[in-house]
């Protein structure tokens, strides 16, 4: 290795995407630990460890293979299966996970390029839901028009909930932080409370559930009705795209990232800091709110309290993955779309709790935000010290969570 | 309180805009819902329970009269801080304490005598409310104590939660409350380490390493309790934290079960305050600790080691959330279950910011929205024409025009956040 010109291995260990990779498998070395040291067959193991420790480490494998062979069963392809259909449905299932989490994680992205932290999606996504479906059961029209106006509904609802946000932080400079969060259980308890009225509630129900939306208010099927998957997965494939346009190629998307970068900066340079901190957020929230339809228009049908599960929340992790890159959320969110699918299933063959997909994915974001810990894991050795660079550099881009652009 | 930001800032405290906003709206609405809309008829309130050895007779309010009362009052209040903004006076800090007891006095007035209850125990409103504030004022002073050291503490609620489940396994296998609690205290420590290993050590957003400490926790607890704890149900049974009751002293009428009949935890809970408190204010380790969160290089020149600083306020700050944490194992549930905490960390980190990054200001700020969350229960329990989502909604509502209006008025340490690179 010269040290005028860096060699293969030394660009490849300076790459991110080699850090990603290596972040996604010291994860699942690390779940697939919890599995084993959990596993009841492997406890029984050791307490013979000193005679045969083989039957331990046997044991442990064993357990942490079988659940990752049934999380990949449920998530990529169900080689167990015996008909072509229940082969591939796992990846449609996978897709179907993915298709909410994918615009929610759309919108934690581009309020991250904005500088904004938001911790809402999954309010915005409760108001996205309620608007999506009351125009979804109280309306009576044709197909196509029908569900345009619910996507638009909830595009509208999460863009109001959003935007509040975006107004107040730009009026007062309250913490977004806090403003989410708050907003969040408002909007919960908001949905509680109109569920159990009138404005929402099933005729004649007691529950807090809502009327089933009309055949012509949700998205048709892709792969008929033997699949999940909807036409909201397209929808959302063209919300990247349009993500992809407004970041890279429009005026909007550079004075949200000039004021993500330096809001001080952005402000002399003549960018109007208000605009675009309410309209990021305005933005984000839309996305959000989207992912509302998607839920109750493409898979549920009806709204109940739990319409937002975790959607909300894995949005962070997920936009953190994907770097705040459209592309990069794009597979991030197919990746924990898999796991989504993938956690179920093996809940179901091993008896192995869904929670270790939290561990899991919470565990790849904070190894993916700090290369150093993960090359030392490895054994890669650190990049050359190059000091007022490299750290501010990585600080920089886990701060903003933007891409190298 | 007031005089203690502004020492801690520095900047004399000035009347805002917002705030003034603030004082009126608080006006309007209480001449509007407690003088004009008032429901009429009596709010009545047991002082004393059953068995108490001194009995006090119900305390009957005629709601119309009390809430003009209370409307003309808080008018006062908010003209007199019109008239000291006007005066460019310094408004006194017991001002917007008075204004809001008031206005929570007013409010309770007003939804007791709308609910269909002959009567509502106060006893019981505040002891509870107090029970639902403990876990939040542990994890808010964890949370200052980090975020005055200069890290952001999103991962309260993580914290609080594996303190839970620590005090179930160490209170299971030690079979002392001792063990539990001390084991709660090294769960928390061991998510602040975390916090640290990646916040101060990596240089990783702390506001990123707090969310996802969270998510990490509630899947590691998750997994354990559907493993661990569901194979051996004895690791999930630890003991129960007994009430202690101050001879004489918990005897007082309403104040007595209410502070002098508590756990150790409670007891604990008002030590740490005070203890805080003085350390934060009045020590040679809390104006370093200050020092570090305001301006860290002007402390780094001074000599203090600044990361060091951080991490061992952090560490600390877990080990207080952590003990809080136990609450939920020792006190409330005797077995843990999965996400216990339920968002309390969340609700702490604000009662933080509510009560201006100070330990005494984040115990008030606890004790108003456990006091909010027990309403809702209370009122419930009593029937009452307002849905209870609404109840529920107001700590949330509250905070968001308190970080919006109020904080406007103290800020954050300056350097919380930020990494601190030497050089």
């Amino acid at each position: 290795m010269s040290p005028e010109t860096p060699s293969f291995i030394d660009r490849l260990r300076a790459s991110g995407a080699v850090v990603s990779v290596l972040a996604i498998v010291a994860a699942f070395i690390v779940g697939g630990i919890l599995i084993a040291a959990t596993d009841e067959k492997t406890t029984s193991a050791t307490t013979y460890f000193f005679a045969r420790p083989l039957d331990t480490l046997a044991a442990a494998w064993n357990a942490a293979a079988n659940s990752y062979a049934a999380m990949f069963r449920g998530a990529v392809f169900n080689y167990d299966a015996s008909t072509f259909t229940a082969m591939i449905k796992p990846l449609t299932e996978t897709l179907t996970y993915a298709t909410p989490l994918l615009t929610a994680s759309l919108g934690v992205a581009v309020a991250f390029r904005a500088g904004l932290f938001n911790i809402g999606a999954q309010g915005q996504l409760i108001l996205g839901a309620m608007f999506a479906t009351w125009i979804g059961f109280t309306l009576d029209l044709a197909w196509p028009v029908h569900l345009l106006l619910v996507i638009l509904g909830s595009i509208l609802g999460g863009a109001l909930w959003g935007g509040l946000v975006g107004w107040i932080k730009a009026r007062t400079g309250a913490h977004e932080v806090i403003l989410t969060i708050m907003l969040n259980y408002v909007a919960l308890n908001l949905l509680a409370y109109l569920l159990n009225t009138p404005v929402l509630q099933r005729p004649g129900s007691t529950n807090p559930v809502s009327p089933q939306v009309n055949g012509s208010a949700m998205y048709p099927e892709l792969l008929g009705d033997e699949f999940r998957l909807h036409l909201g997965f397209l929808v959302a494939v063209a919300a990247t795209a349009l993500v992809w346009w407004l970041m890279n190629r429009s005026t909007l998307g550079f004075e949200i990232k000039a004021v993500g970068s330096n809001r001080h900066a952005a402000r002399t340079a003549g960018i109007n800091t208000f605009k675009v901190t309410v309209l990021a957020m305005v933005i984000a929230g839309a996305l959000a709110g989207m992912a509302g339809a998607a839920q109750v228009n493409g898979t549920e049908r009806f709204l109940t309290e739990s319409v937002a599960a975790s959607i909300g929340f894995d949005a962070i992790t997920v936009a953190l993955l994907g770097r705040s890159n459209p592309i990069g959320v794009f597979f991030a969110a197919l990746l924990f779309g898999a796991f989504r699918a993938g956690g179920v299933t093996m809940q179901v063959a091993t008896g192995t709790p869904i929670d270790i997909v939290l561990v899991v994915q919470s565990l790849i974001v904070l190894f993916i935000a700090a290369p150093p810990l993960v090359r030392s894991i490895f054994g890669l050795g650190q990049r050359k010290k190059r000091k007022p660079r490299t750290p501010g550099r990585d600080a920089a881009v886990a701060a903003t969570a933007g891409g190298d652009k | 309180m007031s005089t203690a930001t502004a020492s801690a800032t520095g900047a004399v405290h000035v009347m805002n805009k917002r705030a003034l906003t603030l004082y009126g709206l608080g006006a309007a609405v209480g001449l509007v819902l407690f003088g004009f809309l008032s429901p009429g008829g009596t709010a009545s309130f047991r002082l004393s329970s059953s068995g108490d050895a001194i009995q006090l007779p119900l305390l009957t309010v005629p709601v119309a009269a009390a809430g003009w009362i209370i409307a003309v009052l808080l008018i006062a209040g908010a003209a007199y801080a019109f008239w000291s903004e006007k005066s460019a006076r310094r408004l006194a800090g017991w001002v917007p304490a008075v204004f809001a007891l008031l206005f929570v006095i007013g409010i309770l007035i007003w939804l007791v005598g709308s609910s269909r209850a002959s009567a509502i125990s106060l006893l019981s409103l505040l002891t509870g409310s107090l029970a639902l504030a403990l876990p939040m004022v542990y994890g808010s002073l964890g949370g200052v104590l980090a975020e005055r050291s200069g890290v952001v503490n999103i991962a309260i609620e993580g914290q609080l939660l594996l303190g839970a489940f620590a005090a179930a396994l160490g209170g299971s296998l030690s079979g002392s409350v001792v063990g539990a609690m001390v084991s709660a205290a090294i769960g928390g420590v061991a998510v602040s380490s975390l916090l640290t290993l990646f916040a101060v050590k990596y240089r990783v957003n702390q506001i990123i390493v707090g969310v996802v400490l969270n998510v990490f926790v509630s899947g590691l607890t998750g997994f354990l309790f559907g493993t661990l704890f569901s194979n051996n149900s004895g690791l999930n049974s630890p003991p129960r934290l007994p009430s202690v009751a101050i001879p004489g002293l918990s005897e007082i009428p309403i104040l007595g079960p209410l502070l002098f009949d508590q756990t150790a935890l409670g007891y604990l809970m008002f030590v740490a305050v005070g203890v805080l408190w003085f350390g934060l204010y009045k020590t040679r380790w809390g104006l370093r600790v200050r020092a570090v969160g305001e301006h860290p290089k002007a402390a780094d020149t001074v000599g203090i080691n600044v990361n060091r600083t951080r991490v061992l306020n952090v560490l600390l700050g877990g080990a207080v959330a952590g003990l809080g944490g136990s609450f939920y194992t020792l006190v409330s549930v005797s077995q843990f279950s999965r996400d216990m905490t339920a968002g309390t960390g969340f609700i702490a980190l604000a009662a933080l910011i509510f009560g201006r990054w100070n330990p005494i200001g984040a115990f008030f700020a606890s004790l108003l929205f456990g006091f909010a969350t027990n309403l809702q229960y209370v009122l419930s329990q009593a029937g009452t024409d307002v849905p209870s989502q609404f109840l529920a909604m107001l700590p949330y509502v509250i905070t968001i025009f308190a970080v919006a209006g109020l904080v406007g008025a103290s800020r954050a340490p300056a350097a919380s956040g930020q990494p601190y690179v030497k050089g």
